[in-house]
């Protein structure tokens, strides 16, 4: 793509011939272009600074008042100012671990169908029916989640409960009644899960579509049959990028609020594992249900919530993406 | 010699004509009648079981049972029939199979569910061309409608895509045809603003322009806050579009002189056309149902509000918000957020089947209306 041509050995014997020395200097106007795309991509960086920044700003009030307390008190009382991100941060890490309870195993099944066994007529549908999951507004799956299913989920929830309570997770403490498993982490979690398949799927399907052909056709060759081929090509090849696509899952995952908000009931007591117990919270929720609604200092703890929340994905993503493009063969080099 | 010794051992072995190809996609009618029979008796099994004897309840119990047994019923029937590898490898396929099926379902599950509950709101015209000024929770579905969020959100997309396209382009155009040191940063960063909760997006405008600057929520804050969230993902995507483009026609442009600003505006925007609008249209569909991006940009209001620049402007997701999840159990708002939902998903369904259109042509290649014209051409000439 570059222009400018290297120059050749001075020390050749002058008879030879001696590729002439060019130097090609972008023109002012390609300098500006340059520029302004130039521009662009450090806004990019400007903006996530920006985030940064401003949310520091607005959240200093509340370190300043908690100082470090602030990672570990686990109360929230907005009357007396005494709160800590620990109410809300484990919670809010449960929902996206059960999230991607569901949605690892779920999206890799699809990706490995889509990549590998689905028919090529079927392919191409299939990929935009993920494209569209990934589209639908997360209210969508909010109200769903609320109205249907909700109520449909109580009985699993209670058979769980019943027949599973020696495993801590599905311990259940409170009364058989119905009122007791609404409003869960558990449900806010498998909610959550069917926006996070999407992006596993679209994710660990285009690794595994580039898996080579070459060592496909060898593992049929030895005799394979297609499980085979998959288990002993596709899957070891794609290793990185699964774990990659289920990282920017996680980030998707603590990130989703309007979902998580409408399900989870705030809960009457701290944090505790029981996710089938009815109550839950997380920092999403907490934000989107109670900012502007308290004092100043509330809401500068809230925005320090935020903050967090920002530097946890922002970290896990960019861990993911560091992962998913080191997997990609040659992706960035392409274009040179 | 060996012609001729070939020809007779193929003839020996293959006496009925050319070898048949083997086919290791086949769908034989053993197989598929061994996929129906478990499926069919596992429904059976698990309606008897979960229904009449034991005291389960609940939708979402009785098809995770349904497929346990499936899984359970095929696993043995493939035992039954072929060797170890074989069964396998079929249970295996029918395994990933229903993953690709769960997410078929999921989509038809909501949007279908979307629409009907909907329905019950959009049936009365007066939900489509009315706002919910004159209109209370006491009232019935026929006063009011969701004519304010559909003004806003169409407004605050338009802007919102005003802002990020060119934005999110021009740092596309960066990562692919500019390059150097920064990009590999600044890809990361891009890819990670991807996966980045709405909601932070959201707070960034309120903090930066509400709580710093003085502004009031409106529809063009939303719209600020919604093109942090579409941006990232027009640049990914536009990125992957630029680098299809096949290099030779970028030497082509340089050989013939032209400068890299022309290279771009005249050879690699135009190969690429179709599938930055893709693009686009996804980021679109994607921005529109943002919900949490507009909670403390927009504002609420109850009334019809044109301007995106000056006072509360709502729109159909924060709509749904308000209706549903805050205030109380009233049926006819349950039934207006669904109404708006309902709107909503129509238009997301619209942006994705016009991207589908457009798109899907690999650059360079000409799409379906490129197509028609050059026929017409042809015909003509």
């Amino acid at each position: 793509m570059s222009v400018a041509l290297t120059p050749g050995p001075s020390s050749a014997p002058p008879e030879q011939d001696v590729p002439r020395t060019v130097v090609s200097r972008a023109s002012a106007s390609d300098q500006v272009f340059r520029g302004i795309l130039r521009s662009a991509g450090i806004a990019v960086l400007v903006i996530t600074a920006m985030i940064l920044v401003f949310l520091v700003l607005q959240s200093m009030p509340a370190f300043r008042a908690e100082g470090f307390r602030f990672f570990t008190t686990s109360t929230l009382n907005y009357g007396t100012n005494q709160f800590g991100v620990a109410a809300l941060l484990p919670d809010s890490v449960l929902i996206a671990l059960i999230a991607l309870a569901i949605a690892i195993p779920a999206g890799l099944a699809a990706a490995i169908y889509i990549s590998e066994y689905a028919p090529l007529r079927l392919r191409r549908p299939l990929i935009a029916v993920i494209d569209l999951l990934a589209a639908i507004p997360s209210i969508a799956f909010a109200l769903w989640g609320l109205i249907f299913l909700m109520p449909e989920i109580i009985g699993t929830d209670s058979w769980l409960a019943r027949h599973l309570s020696f495993i801590p997770i599905f311990h259940f403490r409170l009364t058989f009644s119905p009122s007791n498993f609404v409003g869960s982490s558990f449900i806010a979690g498998v909610v959550v899960s069917m926006m996070v398949i999407p992006i596993i799927t679209s994710l660990s399907r285009q690794v595994f579509s580039q898996a080579p052909q070459g060592e496909r056709e060898a593992a049929y060759a030895l005799g394979s049959t297609r499980w085979g081929m998959v288990k002993t090509v596709v899957l070891p090849f794609g290793q990185a990028g699964v774990i990659g696509a289920s990282m920017l899952g996680l980030g998707r995952a603590l990130g989703e609020t309007i979902a998580v908000s409408f399900i989870l009931t705030p809960p009457t007591d701290v944090f505790n594992y029981h996710m089938i117990e009815g109550g839950g919270n997380s920092i999403t929720a907490e934000i989107a249900n109670n900012l502007l609604e308290f004092s100043p200092k509330g809401d500068s703890f809230l925005l320090a919530a935020a903050l967090t929340l920002f530097v946890m994905t922002l970290l896990i993503n960019s861990f993911a993406s560091i992962v998913i493009n080191r997997s990609r063969s040659g992706a960035a080099t392409e274009a040179d | 010699m060996p012609e001729n010794k070939d020809a007779t051992t193929a003839a020996a072995a293959a006496p009925a004509g050319p070898e048949a190809r083997v086919r290791i996609t086949s769908v034989s009618a053993a197989g598929a009648a061994t996929v129906a029979g478990s499926a069919t008796a596992a429904l059976g099994l698990t309606w008897v079981l979960y229904e009449r004897v034991l005291p389960f309840s609940g939708v979402l119990g009785f098809w995770l049972s349904w497929y346990a047994i499936f899984l359970l019923f095929y696993g043995l029937m493939a035992a039954l029939q072929w060797d170890r590898l074989e069964a396998t490898s079929r249970v295996s396929a029918v395994a990933f199979g229903t993953g690709g099926a769960l997410a078929l379902a999921i989509v038809v599950a909501i949007v279908a569910y979307t629409l009907l509950k909907g329905s019950t709101a959009v049936r009365h015209l007066s939900f489509l061309t009315t706002s919910m000024a004159k209109s209370g929770p006491l009232l019935p579905l026929s006063v009011g409608g969701c004519l304010g969020g559909m003004v806003g959100t169409l407004e605050q997309i338009g802007l919102a895509t005003a802002f990020s396209l060119p934005l999110g382009l021009a740092a596309a155009l960066f990562l692919a045809e500019v390059g150097g040191p920064l990009a590999r940063p600044v890809r990361t960063i891009v890819e990670a603003m991807t996966a980045l909760p709405d909601l932070v997006a959201g707070l960034f405008i309120y903090v930066l322009f509400i709580l710093s600057l003085g502004f009031f929520k409106s529809g063009l804050m939303a719209a600020l806050a919604v093109s942090v969230t579409m941006m990232p993902i027009i640049t990914r995507a536009s990125e992957v579009v630029i680098r299809l483009v096949p290099g030779t026609l970028r030497e082509a442009s340089y050989a013939l002189g032209g400068s890299q600003w022309r290279t771009v505006w005249n050879v690699i925007l135009p190969t690429a056309r179709s599938g930055l609008a893709t693009a686009t249209v996804l980021a679109m569909a994607r921005g529109i149902g943002e919900t949490a991006a507009v909670l403390f940009t927009a504002g609420f209001t109850k009334t019809l509000n044109f301007n995106p620049l000056s006072g509360p402007q709502i729109n159909l997701p924060l709509f749904v918000w308000n209706y549903v999840h805050n205030e109380g159990d009233i049926p006819a708002d349950y039934a207006r957020g669904f109404g708006g939902a309902f709107v909503l998903v129509v238009l997301v369904l619209a942006l994705f089947t016009t991207a589908r259109l457009i798109g899907g042509a690999a650059p360079g290649e000409p799409t379906r209306r490129q197509r028609r014209r050059l026929r017409a051409e042809a015909a003509r000439a």
